[in-house]
């Protein structure tokens, strides 16, 4: 573990020596082999571990309650603006105000022909028609973001997490365009005039990038659970898709499942029990 | 030779400084834009290209339509086009270089564009138009230089431009084939997902290109004292015919194909934009002008005694151009996004900010064409002494 | 005629490459103000480079970092000293300024001294700020 990770910081900081100048990261680097031991990167002793990291949404336990506490809890902890509100004039006395439809969704409710309009039937079963389904990144297999992305900003993580990489994004807005799902979000102004109360605990963004749902990686590194997971009231289970003895695949193997555009072969790691 | 720009007429100077004008107006709302976000045009999530990139993908086609001009002269010695192939090629030039400019004006954050060259990133279709734009214009610029040169001085273009005309023609069917790949591989876009996407883009840009560059012909013999030629513009225009008559036929198979199958998910575009969806028809008109303009100016172009007339051909060939434009930059945008991946309803109006920038862009490239156009012309003026 | 215009150009031409210069020379000018320690940073002597490789090197080593976190998840920085630190610039009390408690003075003053301005908290947050 540790040679592997010292490797991987020597390679990034071989990465960034190219871009950057050699010299100086070279020299940082070079400290390991004059005996003493050189700085060393690890993952967090207590993070959580997945092959796939999955979801399963268990929509018999949700209501409009669970679905707006889960909407509210990660829109808080992940600093995603409200543009309803008001900004405080004091601190932001120029502050405009953007245009319908230009708001920014990590997790949030639809009906359920919005969320599923491929499944839409006509005699739908009663129960689904006020639904509240949430819907959010489907942190897809295949996923067409990652593909379009021209600078690798939106990229899959080893453990299955499709990401960002904020820093890096040029606000092309392609994988919007190639997202199946809308699960994509541009900042079309900076954020933080409507964002009410900043949490300390992740950034906000800046104005011309995109964003979307990160499954709280921020989270998972530190041994937790995701956001949503915790205010879902176990209607939302988080967990590895590739070990057989999970919970998540337990309930895959007890439940019927349903994906939201399956056909598009996208492999949406986010599943419904119905 | 770039001196020659810089003596004209009290006309030209008008000209150019309206222009510039026009470019200052862009640049102030652009700084606007720039400095706040996004915010100030009418984009929204569901609808998340707009007015730039529409413009763009149109413009993309013009520039490609230059090899209408290229491929009779160069590969098949067709001598009439050989004083309008420089037209063609500088055309192309100030088209792709409004293309590079509306993909700035259309980035969040510009000053990061470079990113694409620092992560290259081949399994993305923008690396590959990144690298046919910026190919196709770097080839156009040097053989139209080379050759515009050579004719100045009276003497055979130098050896090397022949092998780079060659490869400037699959590079321009190749710009326009990536861009419609841009949009044709995304799996969640029923009006996009069709593999005559690109051609019927190439379609469309053959028809758009030499349309322009006839209009452009009409001015030129205006203003100048170079004649393209009669019978060039009539070869030109009988190509136009062919293109828009090939873009409607594409057209209708597409029509064809979301009627008669009925997958919603693909019907429910082209029902958008030709019959409105769910109360909203803000296309429709839009939509019926540009398949009555490209109709007509077929019929227009078909008929011999009409195609010949002085007076209608310039008229023909700008109901084509604005047909065109319609259907490639304000329909391909909206059919495309309008419904939603999750089939909400939300339309796309630019706004007045987004129309002064796009406007500026227009005129920088304007500005690019003026002065080439102006060089090409009178080289060709001397040399006819 | 055209002699003299020459040379006026020249001159100009060399006034203005020698901007810099002159601009020092007429303004007064100070020398660059030092970080300050306070809080837990000044207590806690330790950091995640030396003071030397610090001074030189912060900038390339918060690229390293931020590639690590969010592109590998490795969040865990052990420096030479044996130390471990949370990778984050803000968020926690073993980041940056977690221990480095006020920005003012330890990033802002010799950056706006330098006249550089990374946009760091375009997005990060300084705790301080938004309480």
């Amino acid at each position: 573990m540790m040679i592997k990770s010292r490797r991987s910081f020597l390679k990034v900081a071989g990465i960034a020596a190219i871009g950057m100048g050699a010299a100086p990261v070279m020299n940082l680097a070079a400290s390991e082999s004059h005996g003493n031991a050189g700085p060393e990167i690890t993952k967090n002793e207590e993070s959580l571990h997945a092959k796939r990291w999955g979801m399963v949404i268990d929509t018999s336990k949700l209501t409009e309650e669970v679905a707006e506490a889960v909407n509210k809890a990660c829109h808080k902890a992940h600093n995603v603006p409200d543009f309803t509100i008001t900004p405080d004039p004091e601190k932001y006395p120029h502050a405009r105000t953007i245009r319908d439809g230009q708001e920014i969704k990590w997790i949030w409710p639809e009906h359920f022909h919005y969320a599923f309009p491929d499944k839409e039937d006509e005699f739908l079963a009663e129960k689904f028609h006020d639904l509240p389904f949430l819907v959010t990144c489907n942190h897809c297999k295949n996923a067409p973001c990652v593909q379009a992305c021209p600078t690798q900003a939106t990229f899959k993580r080893e453990d299955g997490i499709v990401i960002m990489d904020y820093h890096r994004c040029i606000g092309c807005r392609f994988c919007m365009a190639a997202c199946p799902y809308g699960s994509r979000n541009f900042n079309f102004m900076d954020p933080r005039p409507f964002i009410e109360e900043t949490a300390p605990g992740f950034p906000t963004r800046t104005k011309g990038v995109v964003e979307k749902c990160n499954l709280c990686a921020e989270r998972l590194a530190k041994g937790e659970q995701p956001h949503c997971v915790e205010a879902s009231e176990g209607a939302i289970v988080v967990g590895d898709l590739e070990d057989p003895e999970s919970k998540i695949r337990h309930l895959l193997a007890e439940h019927y499942t349903i994906r939201r555009k399956q056909s598009l072969g996208t492999e949406p790691s986010v599943y419904y029990i119905v | 030779m770039l001196e020659i720009a810089f003596k004209g007429s009290k006309k030209y100077w008008l000209w150019i400084v309206l222009l510039l004008a026009v470019i200052g107006a862009g640049a102030i709302a652009y700084v606007d834009q720039f400095l706040n976000g996004l915010m100030i045009t009418g984009m929204s999530r569901d609808v998340s290209w707009g007015f730039y990139i529409a413009n763009f993908t149109f413009l993309v086609g013009v520039a490609a339509g230059g090899v209408m001009v290229v491929i009779p002269y160069y590969l098949h010695d067709y001598e009439r086009f050989h004083r309008i192939t420089i037209l063609g090629e500088f055309l192309a030039v100030a088209c792709l270089i409004m293309c590079l400019l509306f993909i700035v004006v259309d980035l969040g954050q510009p000053t990061r564009m470079l990113n694409v060259l620092l992560y290259p990133t081949p399994h993305s279709m923008l690396f590959y138009d990144m690298i046919v734009l910026n190919g196709y214009l770097f080839l156009n610029i040097v053989v139209g230089w080379k050759v515009l040169e050579a004719e100045r001085n009276q003497v055979e273009p130098v050896w090397w431009t022949k092998p780079l005309v060659l490869v400037s023609i699959p590079f321009a069917i190749g710009i326009h084939t990536v861009t419609a790949y841009l949009y044709c591989g995304l799996p969640g876009r029923g009006f996009w997902l069709t593999a005559i996407l690109a051609p019927r883009f190439l379609a469309s840009a053959f028809a758009a290109g030499p349309a322009f560059l006839i209009i452009l012909c009409y001015i030129i013999r205006k203003f100048t004292k170079f004649d393209p030629g009669w019978e060039a513009m009539q070869t030109l225009s009988k190509i136009v015919c062919y293109a828009i008559i090939a873009n409607l036929f594409f057209f209708a198979c597409e029509c064809f194909v979301v009627y008669y199958s009925g997958i919603p998910s693909h019907l429910a575009h082209t029902q958008y934009l030709l019959f409105g969806l769910h109360g909203h028809n803000m296309m429709v008109p839009w939509m019926w002008s540009s398949l009555g303009l490209m109709g007509l100016g077929a019929i227009f172009l078909l008929i011999p005694k009409l195609r010949n007339n002085h007076a209608l051909l310039p008229v023909t060939c700008a109901m084509i151009f604005f047909g065109a434009w319609i259907d490639k930059a304000l329909g391909m945008i909206a059919g495309g996004f309008v419904p939603s991946p999750l089939h909400h309803v939300t339309e796309y109006a630019p706004t007045l900010q987004e129309g002064i920038i796009a406007l500026g862009v227009y005129g920088a490239g304007l500005f690019v064409l003026t002065i080439l156009y102006k060089l090409a012309t009178t080289v060709k003026e001397e040399v006819r002494g | 005629m055209s002699k003299n215009t020459i040379m006026a150009g020249l001159a100009v031409f060399v006034l203005a490459v020698l901007s810099p210069f002159w601009f020092n020379l007429i303004t007064t000018t100070q020398a660059a103000p030092k970080p300050e320690l306070l809080g837990k940073a000044a207590t806690a002597k330790k950091c995640v480079l030396d003071k030397y490789n610090m001074r030189a090197e912060h900038m390339y080593l918060l690229d390293v970092w931020r590639n690590s976190v969010v592109r590998l998840g490795d969040r865990k920085y052990t420096g030479t000293n044996g130390q471990t630190f949370n990778m984050s610039l803000s968020t926690g009390e073993n980041s940056c300024l977690g221990c480095h408690e006020d920005k003012a003075k330890f990033c802002d003053s010799c950056h706006n001294y330098a006249s550089v301005s990374p946009y760091c908290w375009d997005c990060h947050t300084n705790p301080k700020e938004i309480k």
